[in-house]
């Protein structure tokens, strides 16, 4: 934060600290005078009252044990579909980016049409896919573990995310100093085995915080699946808890913080695991790792 | 917004009035057919299966009060549950052997097709294009479609009013008959507002999102008598909805031992009704409705 | 695919709809983006929290989530409004939060000296802003921001879950579970539909990527 400000203005002199000093008056001033509206807002409908907060926050109320019961079984289903597509999009990924990079220019055709299709379609539209299109066309897939929806679910993330990651890690070869590949190749390793020995494991340690972003995706697309089909993730448990005792607002206020809290630990663990690797490539280099603070190494979290 | 006061209280009386019909008993039923004990069915049949595994798996509602609800604590009550817990008593299959399936408007026939479930019972109409696709046993009740408007909106009367003021918004369930129904009513699409669930219907009418919600009469009549005088039913039924319970394609013998089952229940059938429907303000208790012929 | 043809026309509108739907939210989302932006790099404190709050707020929400909020939570505090705008709205607070990282690491991009050569030649902070450091960031905030934009593009599609009525997938899913059409057919079209909005957006991306790029 301090080095992005002074790339824009220098240190203050005595005006200029006055003027941010009253900037920073007005903008508390009018950051309150919002904050006090939509509070007001709130109160005048209502919405403080303990009927409609207490299932969700007063531990003695009636239905808290049942919420809490609910939204702990969500949180475990997200958290497992988000895995298992996560694993699954990081194997297929690196097979699709092998692929790509070990086939000839006229062979990668056909496969880079495949991965702008997988690309260019809406999530919600693969997950449905997934769980809908094909369960009507014969796939069964309601005798794996977790039944039918998870892994239509699962396999509708992966097959957006897949390609997502064939880039990622297409990205990271290629950043790979060329004298990896050269010095592997001339040590008799074949083309096969430089990818898997050397240069792969080198680019998973570098697209490392990039994964992790997208895990984040990943674990709020799982979402998605309320408007298809029923599994018991944290967004449906919420409308189920909503139906019950209709508070919308405060019902989805705490889905959205647990959404927050798991989400914004695992975009710090991206940026931790981020500083670490820049500061062990360039030790004395401390300057670039900060450099690319805020962009936490990933190009592609891009919202979906 | 005193729909949503009454909301849980609502569900919660449900449950209490249906357990207190069973007697106190451990599980909550409002019907007490007696679980039959080893049934005999001919062999290969889809009963002689299903009683064969002691089990079966229904699809219902998990989202509409009265029919199909599911409580905080997991457990379903409704009437098409005990509609479906008396069939499977005739099976010798006990209610807490159910496996329950939730099967939303949108998904009916796909589940049935794939064989994921074994009935349907989920205020399921019988129409000429589903009957393409399954088999409906039944009917066991018939509800017409109607319009439910806040109780100061004295404006609409009858679904006409949709084609005179093109501004008016109604709501439905994407995927239901009604919102197919209620289209030609319509003087165009921006008027009709879909959603997933008749919970959101009600909750957009409350807040004014929408001028009205179009459903089934006893669904829309559940949402009046939890709202405590702030809804309201106008007009006339405008159409006829037998529910049907859905099953396999082509599975007359299946479909025949439903019909049959319910005709030899009829007191179970009034009980279910009256522990569930039944409370609702403005119902009358039903006669089972003549079967239609199985295909 | 012949239930695609006989639906034809619902499949235009849907494909309109989904069109007006973007270009609203992309116009909302990059005004809001870059205005929150614009508060995340502010000398003044305040409306740097504000700015980071904000984005850690959106960015960390499913967007189902935030539309929640908008088409149920809004109207029981009292604004009404259509469930188009609800959707549009939803969309782009969601999108504002990921423009402005785009944009700002763009800002970041430009090296310090820029800034300091900028300031030592007599321009304030916001000539500096406008004359070398957003002319330079722009370059770099083409690539991950056009990605943002396509992204959006995509998004839309759960707007249809929230009321909006006949946008693609909205089509879709009332032509298959209404009207008994297959599932196949009618979401292949549907995914074509989508394909003919982000595909051609990603090409004209490319385009500009060239444009702008310089050789660094």
């Amino acid at each position: 934060m301090s080095r992005q400000e002074s790339v824009l203005y220098d240190a203050q002199g005595p005006k200029a600290r006055r003027r941010t000093l009253i900037g920073t008056g007005v903008a508390v001033l009018v950051l309150l005078g919002l904050a006090y509206l939509v509070v007001q807002r709130l109160a005048e409908r209502d919405q403080f009252s303990m009927e409609l907060w207490g299932p969700l926050i007063n531990p003695g109320n009636e239905s808290f044990e049942a919420v809490w019961r609910l939204i702990g079984e969500g949180i475990r289903n997200t958290l497992i579909a988000a895995a298992l597509a996560m694993t699954l999009s990081i194997v297929l990924g690196t097979v699709i980016a092998v692929a790509r990079l070990s086939l000839g220019r006229i062979g990668r055709i056909p496969l880079i049409g495949f991965v702008e299709v997988f690309r260019g379609l809406p999530v919600v539209v693969l997950v449905y896919f997934g769980v809908r299109v094909l369960d009507d066309v014969g796939v069964d897939l309601s005798g794996l573990p977790g039944g039918q929806v998870l892994w239509g679910l699962v396999l509708g993330l992966t097959a957006y995310n897949m390609v997502v990651f064939a880039e990622i890690v297409r990205a990271g070869v290629a950043s790979l100093p060329k004298g990896q590949r050269e010095a592997a190749l001339a040590t008799g390793l074949t083309p096969g085995q430089t990818m898997r020995i050397v240069l792969l494991p080198q680019a998973f340690r570098t697209m490392l915080p990039a994964i992790i972003s997208q895990l984040v995706v990943v674990l709020k697309d799982t979402s998605l699946v309320t408007f298809i089909a029923n599994y018991d993730e944290l967004l449906s448990q919420g409308e189920s808890i909503r139906r019950n005792l209709d508070n919308p607002i405060q019902t989805f206020t705490v889905i959205a913080l647990l959404y927050i809290a798991i989400n914004y630990a695992l975009g710090r663990l991206a940026q931790y695991v981020e500083r670490r690797q820049s500061r062990a490539r360039t030790t004395g280099g401390e300057a670039e790792a900060e450099a690319t603070d805020g962009i936490e190494g990933a190009p592609v979290r891009t919202g979906s | 917004m005193t729909f949503r006061r009454t909301a849980l209280v609502a569900t919660l009386s449900v449950v209490a009035l249906t357990a207190a019909a069973c007697g106190g008993g451990d599980e909550e039923t409002a019907t007490d057919v007696p679980v039959a004990e080893a049934p005999e069915f001919e062999a290969g049949t889809t009963m002689a299966e299903l009683a064969e595994a002691g089990s079966m798996t229904v699809g219902t509602k998990y989202d509409q009060p009265f029919f199909g609800l599911e409580g905080l604590g997991g457990e379903l009550e409704g009437f098409d549950v005990e509609i479906a817990k008396i069939i499977a008593a005739e099976l010798g299959i006990a209610p807490e052997d159910i496996d329950w399936e939730e099967t939303p408007s949108s998904v009916r026939e796909e589940v049935i097709e794939g064989g994921e479930v074994d009935m349907v019972v989920a205020t399921y109409t019988i129409n000429a294009e589903r009957a393409e696709r399954i088999t409906f046993a039944g009917p066991y009740y018939e509800a017409g479609q109607q319009i439910m408007v806040l109780s100061e909106n004295d404006e609409i009367t009858g679904p006409e009013y949709f084609t005179e003021n093109p501004d008016a918004t109604i709501c439905s369930v994407r995927g239901s008959t009604p919102s197919e129904q209620i289209r030609p009513y319509l003087a165009n699409e921006g008027q009709l507002t879909l959603f997933d669930e008749y919970s959101q219907c009600a909750d957009s009418l409350s807040t004014g999102q929408v001028d009205a919600v179009t459903t089934d009469n006893v669904i829309l009549l559940g949402f009046v008598s939890e709202s405590d005088g702030e809804f309201k039913l106008v007009g006339e039924q405008f159409t006829e909805e037998p529910y049907g319970i859905g099953i396999e394609k082509g599975d007359v013998e299946f479909c025949q031992f439903i019909n049959e089952t319910l005709a030899a229940n009829e007191e179970a059938y009034v009980a279910a009704w009256e522990a569930t429907a039944g409370q609702i303000e403005g119902t009358q208790t039903p006669e089972l409705p003549e079967p239609n012929e199985c295909v | 695919m012949s239930p695609v043809f006989e639906n034809f026309g619902a499949f235009v509108d849907g494909f309109l709809t989904s069109l007006s739907i973007i270009l609203w939210a992309l116009v909302g989302s990059l005004v809001l983006g870059i205005v929150i932006a614009a508060c995340r790099v502010s000398p003044i404190p305040p409306l740097r929290a504000f700015g980071t709050f904000w984005v850690t707020t959106f960015r960390n929400t499913p967007l189902t989530v935030v539309l929640f909020f908008c088409a149920f939570g809004l109207p029981e505090i009292g604004i009404n409004n259509s469930f188009f705008f609800f959707g549009v709205l939803g969309l782009v607070l969601y999108t504002s939060a990921f423009v402005c990282e785009a944009v700002r690491s763009g800002i970041n991009s430009v090296p310090a000296g820029q800034a300091e050569a900028a300031r030592s030649v007599g321009l304030n902070f916001t000539q500096g802003l406008r004359y070398v450091v957003l002319p330079q960031a722009l370059r770099t905030v083409v690539p991950p921001l056009g990605s943002v934009v396509i992204a959006m593009f995509k998004n839309s599609a759960v707007v249809g879950a929230f009321g909006v009525g006949g946008e693609l997938w909205g089509t879709g899913l009332t032509l298959t579970s209404a009207r008994g059409f297959e599932t196949l057919p009618i979401f292949t079209g549907v995914a074509i539909g989508y394909l003919c909005i982000t595909l051609p957006a990603g090409a004209l991306l490319q385009v500009l990527e060239r444009k702008v790029a310089i050789a660094r």
